[in-house]
């Protein structure tokens, strides 16, 4: 197909959505992280039946957390792809990386001395 | 067990504002199985308190501890080697939790993370809902496991009252009128009989009413 989508994406591979934890997220900003996608499985599609809607539900929750905290509830977001459906990731890497650039970077980057 | 709420995020960065040493604890038990205030909840606080101090360049040292119960002084005094390292303790047990602590180091600053809301049980995942009061005196053997005490808004001994509908409490109607629960089971077991018998008046010294309660065992005693 030979997509492209922006360099500055790092890849995070897990089993299923389901297995990512909170902290995982919380984590990924405090090392300075501007943005954190989440992209499952399209929903009942789940290979564990329903991994991608606990993510969904756990997304709902940092969104939350990172408000609070000041950070911002739009720096995260979670899609539902097919894992065949490349030309949508590449669309969503996009979408996602211009967002965050609005954004401009996570206010909580450790301030270079 | 008890069942308690985090604190509002502005509530405790409020309380934790004068200080960079933070000491938070977490419990293993009640808090921890109500995911309020276990080593799980301690990782996301101290993460969200690091979030919030990062942008606002105020440094902070977190240390992130969990006891396996903080109600007791034999667990409260597993810190002593390295809690006069911190400014602050900020712990995310219940309210027996924090006194101990306050109690074992009266020289430090203790404060809350979360609200202590009730005793209850889990109802389903996520969902846990009060269910005693710890009145000192169960009735639940008349009202077959169904506590009116805490369970009816007015506590009512010989119910339902007036503002049972439907099955619903009047204050609200996801709230069930413990007292259709009462009746339902009675009838379930063939046992309203025991509707019949009229319950006098509680007698409530043996609750809150009677002031802070103490059990003692003196053959327990060391």
């Amino acid at each position: 197909m030979r997509l492209s989508y922006p360099t500055n994406i790092k890849i995070i591979k897990v089993p299923c959505t389901g297995r990512v934890d909170i902290l995982f997220i919380l984590k990924a900003f405090e090392n300075g992280a501007d943005g954190v996608c989440l992209i499952g499985c399209l929903e009942g599609e789940c290979h564990f039946l329903t991994g991608n809607i606990r993510a969904k539900k756990r997304v709902e929750y940092i969104k939350s957390l990172l408000e609070e905290t000041g950070i911002g509830a739009e720096r995260v977001a979670m899609y539902n792809i097919s894992a065949a459906d490349g030309r949508r990731f590449a669309e969503i890497a996009r979408e996602m990386t211009e967002k965050i650039k609005a954004l401009g970077p996570n206010p909580a980057k450790k301030q270079v001395e | 067990m008890i069942v308690a709420n985090r604190k509002p995020f502005e509530e405790i960065m409020e309380m934790l504002k004068p200080y960079k040493k933070i000491l938070l604890l977490g419990c293993n038990e009640c808090v921890t199985v109500c995911s309020v205030g276990g080593a799980k909840e301690v990782a996301v606080l101290a993460s969200e308190i690091r979030l919030s101090r990062l942008k606002n360049i105020i440094p902070v040292e977190i240390k992130e501890h969990t006891l396996e119960r903080q109600c007791d002084p034999e667990y409260a005094l597993s810190i002593s080697s390295f809690v006069n390292d911190y400014e602050i303790i900020i712990s995310m047990a219940c309210g027996c939790g924090v006194q101990t602590i306050a109690e074992t180091y009266r020289e430090k600053y203790v404060v809350p993370a979360v609200n202590t809301t009730f005793m209850g049980s889990s109802e389903e995942h996520g969902v846990w809902r009060e269910k005693c009061q710890g009145c000192g005196n169960c009735i639940l053997d008349k009202t077959l496991g169904i506590c009116p005490v805490t369970r009816c808004a007015k506590s009512i001994l010989n119910g339902p009252c007036g503002g049972s509908q439907g099955g619903s409490c009047e204050i609200n109607k996801d709230t069930p009128c413990a007292w259709q629960l009462i009746i339902d089971r009675l009838k379930q077991m063939n046992m309203m009989e025991k509707y019949l018998e009229i319950q006098p008046v509680k007698d409530w010294s043996t609750s809150r009413d009677g002031g802070p309660r103490t059990r003692i065992r003196e053959d327990l005693r060391i």
